[in-house]
């Protein structure tokens, strides 16, 4: 404080914390902050002190100080403490290499962004920046970062990241990616649109990693989207058992709702069965076979769903068990609940709070169905260190699952319940006693006596409890009981519980013609007392004398004119209310009409005895296991579990089309999904893989391609580029020459695989003939196979993962920027598991580089006015799978070599257009040292790529990236590729739509800069369209396919836009296509005429041409 | 999800907040101290809480409440399930989960909640995993630290996270490969007050340290599979193994984890293995008692009964007691009228007794319920539901060919 500068003695305290320099801070990071009065003064400037220090820390050069800093910033975070006004000091901080350092700014920085949002946009291009890592830890947490940042301004920002990151190659970036979808809706409800393209996308993936997250957004974001699902249930359905314990949560309970909408009620059978014995009285015994041979058939998908989640309940997660459980009692046939019972009973052991809630679900479902828990009825005790809301509810299942049968030993129980020293429990024993009495008539009597029994107790709430129970006994037969009412008329003296005193007055007046003596004393007794009583009671005592008035007017006639008139000046009105509404009902006199005629029915008319029932009769109108259900009130965003439909929709929504051309009927397919299943399990290696594979090979069919991999991974991850598929391919060709170990493993697999056909056996027929089932019905078609999704999935998973693994052990050593990455696939360990990170396969970094500097420039226009468009780079519309032959394997003395343009920005270069090089090595010897040399007989081209290979194993490939700078021509790149023996010359003639990068832009800025670019630098052609192209998917496709440009959203219908620029120059390149039934105008402007000329020739071939 | 969590101690101080969304203000947790007052003792807390915005879902463990704040609809069992997660991981990298720990590590502590939830949903919640993502403070690794400069964060994703086993990280080595299991069982009984039990069951659970290296695949199978009721498994357990051949087979995550759990509900299985003779009356008048309470071996096969603790919850009119225990030593709270007796070792020849007398409450009328006895004991090398133990066997189906060639597996047994 001492130190405190002149400007800031108008408010000192803030003063003291702002060091001038950032004085223009002043104004936001203070509010907020303390509610400083005079007394919090002196703690005040000690603490702005430390912060005057932690900024210096902040500021040194030191990481070690920084880190110091910040980790004190944290425990003031923690602490709940204000450390808002460091946020200029720790955003600096940002882009620290220090990994421990940059996650407690990030730790910071989502805590206070919220507040500083202007200061908080000079992070966002750090975070641009690390979307692009070639580590998928950092892109996942900027991404993390970037969608925690509560900043409404970057919600443009956070959408193109969102889409990025969902076509990464890293499954853990687009778990990441799903996550951040559900960030951004809460932030902004209005990109629900778009984001549900973004959930439609990953709910395709295959990844067991983001199968939960994505759900969890699908809930969060479009629950109603049900439509979603259909493709995906299946594989949802298989997946299952490998997802992690939270994600299975939400899928099951996702599914439940979907499973409700979808089949039909497995219930009805049991209500069928109820009509036919009614029907049977009457109809004839045909007939009733007629109604009996259309028994209900439970559709395959919904047995799959049950069956694929039943070996949950064995989860330690008891989350897991109660999500499984919920299902089974919201989708299961009746006659199966059975199975979810031990589960549920052994969450009982588990903490206090999850027996809570299992407790009160188990309440629920006790009521509907005694017969489930009845053989756990002891699990059910109370035990004298249970919780009182703990011994409450088990009361409570216990008296649900009373029956003649165990009765005895129930009320045994309880009678040691009444004694427990914790009242309020045993109050509720008391009101347990009651039910079981009513429920059950042949024990009423025993509980009768024993309440009054209780009635001589010396604790009072248990006596008042008595009472009250004994009171609604009564009701059901009271001439028989005239004692006990006179008992308890004795006993009124001592009870001063409100409550049961009232009881006792009603119960009088009720029956006083069963103690016409003592009714009118206890009357007098009450006359004398009835100021000094509570509310209930007076009512009561009202009430008594009015019917004694009926009854026995001769000995209380005055009484009752007594009470009435104290009850006439009581202060309550309500009791005043009630003594004026009962003088006109039962005193006669002039004005009363014909209402007092009728006094007597109306006050003395038999009221039917209540009935005693659970508090948790209508708790079953929600989903088991909801919030909603615990409160027994709806939450904000329950999600109401539909009925089941009266007629299932259409089934065949949840096939997959598969690209085999045999479909498999449903039945068989199940089975033999579930053969896969078994072997699968959470760790299928990939051998088992194959062997799956190659056993649904035979069902299977043709498939035009090399690997059946491959297929299945093409047709899965459309979106994804064929990077993929070679690098699939190659693993599992690697895979299966791995070492010794492997094959051991796999000739256990292979022992295994026997081994199932024979478990098999007992259960359904034999494997074998389950194939050829499977085969004889393919003709029928009517349903896909999910046994083929199920296998997909599996090697999808091991692929990926494969590929990351090979990725790994050769980039990991490199550094990030300009080194070159191979994916080597020669040794190869057991482990899907050992991969740590990605190597900057193209796709993961779909954002032009050349760019990236420019984004900060860019986001400041953004926040000047948004409307200003900005010239972005985006990631390409469509990537092409075909490989061009680089080297046949005959001239290459068995090295053939591929390339294919992967459409992604290169990583040498700006001005390179990047490359895939899969080279392959076909014959027995291994080659060594093969390398790619630089032959640049053109000086204007420049080639760069990857370090040797050292090593290339039989039969293996590896895949190297190359940049290639064409110069914007399309002449031919030659070079050589040098193995330790020879050498070939190779040459890459690119096609000229490969020479393009995709940009974006609005539509107005495509006008305005088309405008620029007439006169010569344009070049149009009219066309004649084929009807089937006239469409504008069709158009667009078949321009993105001829050249590397981006669609541009066109507001004109029939106007199609493209906008792109060249690698080397990066002149703009623009194309409309304007359709005019049935021609069509492309028009090309760029400043490189001989690109738009050509462009325009390839474009007319391609438009012209039908087909795809 | 969840949207934010706040850490209470029993003395109603708020010593750590975290938000996960937007920041929720403390003021949220008055409605918690408002229910924490209402219920006395702090184990009749509620669980779920509504108030009129969000809705509090909280456990109490080791003297903390961890009080979460949630905004819509979401299975209770997820939170409370996830929250004993978070208690777990604490005590996992602290040794144990106090305020003091907590405070001490604080900044670990913040680590480690933003990894394991993103915007409320579990993101990483395997140990294995986290280790490698946060490393566990260790006095040796903080002295490394401060010298070289380096940090306790991974800066790589750890390999778990990606693999279709998460809760093993790859790499493992040891030089010496072991594993150890221990089955520890406990009886769960109720006795009447004539000494008949009312109900016992079972419950077992196997703890298992593994410390192999690569990637093994182990199985275990019991001689008596059937007697296990009920069983619930880690993860890593296959399930499909299980239910056709009984055998449990897993790739087993590196360090200490919980195998699995049983359960055995034969009832005439469960031998118990002491037996209390109790004699505690009240006169009518003069508001004192009598205590008398023994305690005798049953069957235990010949191993010695350890730990032996019992417990009485007095009723609340007992003022004082005045005992002389012929073994170990006796406890009475006056406030809480709990009378703890900790005999530890039980020797069979000389009987431990404990007697004496008890003051009441002047005036007030004598209870009219005994009070019910707690008896906690420990046996080693027992396995209660018998058979069972000694037939485990471990068998190994793939183990890394490393510098041992033939696996060591020590087992201890009871």
């Amino acid at each position: 404080m001492l130190g405190m500068s002149a400007n800031s003695v108008s408010y000192n305290e803030q003063g003291s914390v702002e060091s001038g320099v950032d004085a223009a801070q002043e104004n936001s990071s203070i509010p907020g902050g303390f509610s400083s009065g005079g007394a919090a003064f002196s703690l005040f400037s000690a603490d702005c002190k430390k912060n005057e220090d932690l900024k210096e820390m902040l500021e040194s050069n030191k990481e070690s100080l920084k880190l110091e800093a910040m980790k004190r910033i944290v425990g003031l975070i923690a602490k709940g403490k204000n450390a808002s006004e460091l946020f200029p000091a720790v955003v600096k901080n940002v882009a620290s290499k220090n990994i421990e350092l940059k996650k407690l700014v990030y730790v910071y920085l989502v805590r206070y962004a919220e507040e500083q949002q202007d200061l908080a946009l000079l992070s966002i291009s750090t975070f641009q920046r690390a979307l692009k890592d070639p580590n998928q830890l950092i892109r996942a947490s900027a991404l993390r970062v970037l969608s925690s940042i509560r900043v409404p301004i970057i919600v443009p920002i956070m959408m193109l990241a969102i889409k990025e990151a969902a076509t990464d190659l890293s499954p853990y970036v687009r778990k990441t990616a799903a996550h951040a979808i559900q960030k951004l809706y809460s932030l902004d409800p209005d990109q629900k649109e778009h984001l549900i393209e973004v959930i439609e996308k990953l709910l395709k993936d295959k990844s067991t990693l983001v199968a939960g997250s994505v759900v969890m957004a699908f809930e969060e974001v479009c629950p109603d989207r049900i439509d979603l699902i259909h493709k995906n249930y299946r594989k949802l359905c298989n997946l299952l058992v490998d997802v992690e314990e939270w994600g299975q949560v939400v899928i099951i309970h996702m599914l439940t709702r979907y499973a409700r909408t979808q089949f039909v009620s497995p219930w009805r059978e049991d209500a069928m069965f109820d009509e036919n014995n009614e029907k049977a009285f009457y109809d004839s015994e045909e007939e009733r076979k007629v109604e009996q041979t259309r028994p209900y058939i439970m559709d395959p998908d919904h047995r799959l769903l049950l069956r694929n989640t039943k070996p949950l309940l064995q989860s330690r997660n008891s989350q897991v068990v109660m999500a499984v459980s919920q299902l089974y009692w919201h989708l299961a046939p009746k006659h199966e609940l059975s199975i979810i019972t031990k589960s549920l009973v052994r969450l009982l052991r588990s903490h206090r709070e999850v027996q809570y809630v299992v407790l009160q679900n188990i309440a629920t479902m006790s009521i509907q169905r005694k017969g489930m828990f009845e053989p756990f009825m002891k699990s059910f005790y109370v035990r004298s260190t249970d919780a009182t809301h703990i011994k409450t509810l088990k009361l409570e299942i216990l008296t649900n699952l009373a029956n003649e049968a165990n009765i005895s030993t129930i009320l045994r129980e309880f009678q040691t319940y009444v004694k427990s020293q914790d009242k309020a429990f045993a109050a509720a024993t008391i009101q347990a006693i009651g039910r079981c009495a009513t429920n059950i008539s042949e024990v009423t009597d025993t509980c009768l006596n024993g309440l009054v029994l209780l009635l001589s107790n010396r604790d009072e709430t248990v006596v008042a409890e008595s009472v009250v129970v004994i009171k609604k006994l009564l009701q059901t037969q009271p001439s028989q009981h005239s004692d006990i009412i006179k008992h308890m008329a004795k006993l009124f003296d001592n009870i001063t519980v409100p409550m049961a005193r009232a009881s006792i007055l009603w119960l009088m007046g009720e029956y006083c013609e069963h103690v016409p003596k003592i009714a009118p004393d206890v009357l007098r007794k009450m006359a004398k007392t009835f100021t000094n009583e509570e509310d209930i009671v007076k009512l009561q005592i009202v009430n008594l004398a009015a019917k004694l008035y009926l009854t026995n007017s001769k000995q209380t006639k005055l009484l009752t004119q007594y009470i009435l008139n104290l009850g006439k000046y009581d202060q309550n009105y309500d009791i005043r209310d009630r003594t004026r509404f009962i003088r006109q009902l039962i005193v006669p006199n002039e004005k009363s009409g014909a209402l007092s005629k009728y006094a007597r029915r109306i006050l003395m008319a038999p009221k039917p005895a209540p009935v005693l029932q659970s508090a948790f009769k209508d708790r079953d109108r929600f989903q088991l296991g909801t919030l909603s259900h615990t409160l027994n009130s709806q939450a904000s965003g329950y999600l109401e579990l539909s009925d089941w439909p009266a007629v299932a929709p259409d089934q065949s929504v949840r096939n997959v089309e598969v690209v085999e051309p045999v479909k498999e009927a449903g039945a068989p397919a199940l089975r033999k999904s579930k053969t896969a299943k078994s072997n699968e399990k959470f760790y299928s290696d990939s051998e088992e893989e194959e062997e799956e594979e190659e056993e649904g090979s035979s069902s299977e069919g043709s498939s035009s391609s090399s690997s059946e991999e491959s297929v299945s991974e093409s047709e899965s991850e459309e979106n994804s580029d064929d990077s993929n598929k070679s690098s699939s391919s190659q693993s599992e060709k690697s895979s299966s020459e791995s070492d010794s170990e492997k094959k051991k493993k796999t000739l256990k697999n292979k022992k295994l695989q026997q081994q199932k056909p024979d478990s098999k056996d007992r259960k359904q027929k034999n494997g074998n003939a389950v194939k050829v089932e499977s085969r004889s019905e393919s003709e029928s078609g009517s349903e896909s196979s999910s046994s083929e999704s199920s296998s997909e999935s599996g090697s999808e998973l091991d692929s990926d993962s494969d590929s990351g693994t090979d990725q790994k052990k050769n980039t990991k050593p490199k550094p990030v920027q300009s080194k070159p990455f191979i994916k080597q696939v020669e040794k190869k360990e057991v482990s899907l598991l050992d991969l740590d990170d990605f190597s900057p396969v193209p796709v993961t970094t779909p954002k032009s580089s050349i760019l990236s500097p420019n984004l900060l420039s860019d986001l400041q226009g953004l926040l000047i006015s948004p409307t200003t468009s900005a010239l972005q780079a985006s990631s390409p519309v469509f990537v092409p799978e075909t490989s061009h032959e680089l080297l046949h394997r005959m001239t290459g003395k068995g090295l053939s070599a591929q390339y294919r343009f992967t459409r992604q920005p290169c990583i040498y270069g700006n001005s390179m257009v990047s490359l895939q090089l899969t080279l392959r090595k076909i014959t027995n010897q291994s080659i060594k040292n093969t390398h790619i040399t630089k032959n640049t007989p053109n000086k204007t081209q420049n080639t760069q790529s990857s370090n040797a290979i050292e090593r290339l194993e039989p039969q293996a490939s590896v895949t190297v990236s190359m940049g290639v700078d064409f110069n914007d021509s399309t002449q031919a790149a030659n070079f050589q590729l040098c193995t330790k023996e020879d050498e070939f010359s190779v040459s890459i003639q690119p096609a000229v739509g490969e020479l393009l990068l995709p940009i974006t832009m609005s539509e107005a800025d495509f006008t305005k800069e088309q405008g620029k670019l007439m006169g010569m630098n344009e070049s149009s052609a009219t066309i004649t369209m084929t009807p089937e192209n006239v469409s504008s998917q069709s158009v667009n496709r078949k321009v993105v396919s001829v050249a590397n440009i981006g669609v541009i959203p066109s507001s004109q219908e029939n106007i199609y836009r493209f906008a792109g620029k060249t690698v080397s120059s990066g002149s703009l390149v623009l194309v409309s296509v304007a359709l005019k039934d049935p021609d069509a105008v492309i028009t090309i402007n760029t400043e490189k005429t001989v690109i738009g000329s050509m462009l325009l020739r390839q474009f007319k071939t391609a438009l012209t041409n039908s087909g795809p | 999800m969840i949207h934010s969590l706040f850490l209470i101690n029993n003395a109603g101080d708020l010593f750590l907040e975290k938000h996960w969304k937007s920041v929720i203000s403390r003021s949220v947790c008055d409605y918690f101290f408002e229910a924490r007052e209402k219920a006395v003792e702090p184990d009749n807390v509620p669980p779920v809480i509504r108030t009129p915005h969000h809705y509090l879902i909280n456990i109490y463990r080791e003297k903390i409440f961890f009080v979460s704040v949630i905004q819509t609809e979401v299975p209770p069992l997820f939170v409370i399930e996830f929250l004993h997660r978070v208690a777990e991981t604490f005590q996992d990298y602290f040794g144990e989960c106090s305020e003091s720990t907590i405070k001490d590590n604080v900044v670990i502590v913040y680590e480690l909640l933003e990894e394991m939830l993103d915007n409320g949903f579990p993101l990483a919640t395997e140990s294995n995993i986290l280790k490698e993502l946060i490393r566990p403070p260790t006095i040796l690794r903080s002295m490394v630290n401060t010298i070289t400069g380096s940090s306790n964060v991974g800066e790589t994703l750890p390999t778990g996270q990606l693999s279709t086993i998460p809760w093993r990280r790859a790499g493992v080595k040891y030089t010496n490969n072991e594993a150890y299991f221990d089955v520890v069982e406990e009886i769960d009984a109720i006795l009447d007050k004539s000494g008949t039990t009312v109900f016992a069951e079972i419950q077992g659970v196997i703890d298992a340290c593994v410390k192999l290296s690569g990637m093994p695949d182990l199985t275990l199978s019991f001689m008596n599979p059937r007697l296990l009721d009920d069983v619930s498994f880690h993860p890593c357990v296959r399930y499909k193994r299980w239910e056709s051949e009984r055998v449990i087979s897993f790739v087993p995550p590196d360090g200490n984890f919980q195998l699995m759990s049983y359960h055995i509900s034969a009832q005439n299985l469960v031998a118990i293995p002491v037996y209390v003779k109790q004699n505690i009356s009240f006169f009518e008048t003069g508001s004192s008692g009598r205590l008398d309470i023994t305690v005798g071996p049953k069957q235990t096969m010949g191993k010695t009964v350890e730990g032996l603790v019992v417990t009485v919850h007095m009723p609340k009119v007992v003022l004082s007691a005045n005992l002389n225990a012929t073994q170990g030593t006796y406890n009475y709270d006056p406030v809480t009228k709990i009378l703890v007796w900790d005999i530890g070792k039980l020797n069979p020849q000389k009987l431990p007794n404990l007697k004496g007398s008890l003051s009441l409450q002047s005036g007030a009328p004598k209870p009219e319920e005994n009070p019910s006895l707690n008896i906690d004991l420990k046996i080693q090398q027992l396995a209660i539901s018998g058979r069972l133990g000694s037939f485990i066997s471990v068998g190994c189906d793939s183990l890394p060919a490393g510098p041992c060639d033939k696996a060591l597996l020590l087992l201890t047994l009871f």
